[in-house]
């Protein structure tokens, strides 16, 4: 069997490569949209503004892969409490890891935003309070697994966490809008329930939004591949490290 | 699973109670001995409420505004050393192994170490909320319903912070990490709890405020199903 293994992980090696490169392509084209071929917003009135309002198609794709890595990672953690097996423990490490780089994403392009459109770098408003969160959550998880050396004690404590802080997202979700319902928010958010109501989306700006989403999921997955395949490597050198020194590195 | 099963059937139920009380026991027994946890506390809380005080004092026009939030981190903060405490001992004198070693449910080790914790927390907030009331001018017949919130609050926060502080001892950086794993997890119960204060101080009909405390509760009943759950993962070797 083993020729027929080393096929399989070839051919999926190569399925990978190919996914990359279209990606970085997607991601290109996702930019031009953004930056040339949508129009620009027309209700808007300064010149910032409209500049501004263009992070939106790449900041709303960051918030999404955030809470699908956020998903990604309660749901390998609870894989791993299950099977115990090393493999789920690498997947939400590696969705936690690319979760909060895109939130770091969200966190940074949305005050660059906020300011030109709402005269503020900040506000409680439901959308940022839970991000913010989420964000603390991430790297809440991620230092635990830096505070512990004992790698399946890492592994455990760091799923326990994952899920407990899964749970506490929909939660939080939910206490942050009804202490905003009682306390309106500096700019009260569009009636479609987007951060950028009222704006009245032409055509063109909702194809680049739905571009970039598209684009970012297929980004997603293979970042993940690409972490997945580096924490093995990792995980190899380790143990070859431990097996021909006798010391953990 | 049959091990939770057959702890929860009435027949067995009294001989877990009766663990789980043992275990909170010993735990009481060893705070009285050395009444090391409670009197810093109780002190930290009264500087947090102090400090906190004066210093909005100087700028607020009027501090009752604060008050909720005020009384809440105090809550917040004064429970971090006190949870962060709780396995400390546990595993630097080997009580950790002897209770794993017994023949008890690990679950009732969880109930045990939480309703400690709660006992401990609760008693200084029971210190603190008098004098709260006092230096924030409150009126003192908001007492008993506060006392609610604060217990529903407790059980929250002892709840997580039980299966954290049981993670975080194992940690190299031991009980720095706790806040920062707890603080977050924990905000939809700060919010409720705050909202549920202010409604009572500022004696807003409870009607008005019931999803808060709906909130409070469920919160409460699922995070402490979910911590009774995972205990068993953090504490198996």
């Amino acid at each position: 069997m083993p020729k027929s293994l080393t096929q399989q992980t070839n051919s999926r090696a190569n399925f990978f490569t190919g996914l990359t490169m279209i990606s970085g392509l997607l991601i290109v084209v996702g930019l031009y949209m953004a930056l040339i071929w949508a129009p620009e917003a027309a209700n808007l009135q300064t010149a910032n503004e409209r500049y501004a309002q263009r992070i939106f198609y790449f900041h709303v794709p960051a918030a999404w892969i955030g809470f699908l890595a956020l998903i990604g990672s309660a749901i390998f953690s609870i894989l791993y409490l299950v099977t115990r097996q090393e493999r789920w423990d690498i997947w939400a490490l590696s969705s936690v890891e690319i979760g909060l780089a895109f939130f770091t994403m969200v966190m940074v392009s949305g005050p660059i935003w906020a300011k030109p459109t709402w005269n503020v770098w900040w506000t409680w408003d439901p959308r940022l309070t839970i991000s913010a969160i989420c964000w603390l959550l991430y790297v809440g998880y991620l230092m635990l697994r830096g505070a512990i050396d004992h790698p399946e004690r890492q592994a455990r404590f760091a799923a326990v966490y994952g899920i407990v802080a899964s749970f506490s997202v929909p939660a939080n979700w939910l206490a942050i809008r009804w202490w905003r319902t009682i306390h309106p928010a500096v700019v009260a958010p569009g009636q479609n329930g987007n951060t950028v109501g009222g704006f009245g989306m032409s055509d063109r700006i909702l194809d680049t939004l739905f571009f970039c989403l598209f684009a970012f999921t297929i980004f997603y997955i293979v970042l993940m591949y690409h972490r997945i395949n580096l924490e093995n490597q990792k995980r190899q050198v380790e143990a070859l490290k431990q097996r021909i020194l006798g010391v953990r590195g | 699973m049959n091990d939770v099963l057959g702890a929860i059937m009435p027949l067995n139920f009294n001989r877990y109670l009766y663990k789980v009380l043992a275990i909170v026991a010993k735990d009481v027994t060893t705070e009285l001995r050395t009444k090391e946890m409670m009197s810093a506390m109780a002190v930290f809380s009264l500087l947090i409420i102090f400090i906190f005080n004066f210093t909005f004092d100087l700028r607020a026009e009027n501090i009752s505004t604060l008050a909720p939030g005020v009384l809440w981190v105090t809550i917040a903060f004064a429970s971090m050393l006190g949870l962060s405490r709780s396995f400390i001992l546990e595993l630097d004198k080997g009580v950790l192994d002897g209770l794993l070693l017994a023949p008890v449910d690990r679950s009732a080790i969880y109930f045990g170490k939480m309703l400690g914790n709660a006992l401990f927390i609760g008693t200084v907030e029971l210190l603190i909320l008098p004098i709260f009331i006092i230096l924030f001018n409150q009126p003192l017949a908001s007492l008993p319903k506060l006392s609610g919130v604060v217990l529903l609050g407790t059980v929250g926060l002892a709840g997580v912070g039980t299966l954290f502080s049981a993670m975080a001892v194992h940690t190299r950086t031991r009980e720095m990490l706790l806040p920062i794993m707890l603080f977050p997890v924990i905000v939809p119960l700060i919010l409720g709890a705050v909202r549920l204060t202010a409604a009572i101080l500022d004696e807003i009909p409870l009607a008005e405020v019931s999803h808060w405390l709906a909130l409070l509760v469920a919160f409460d009943v699922i995070f402490m199903a979910a911590s009774f759950m995972l205990f068993e993962f953090v504490v198996e070797e």
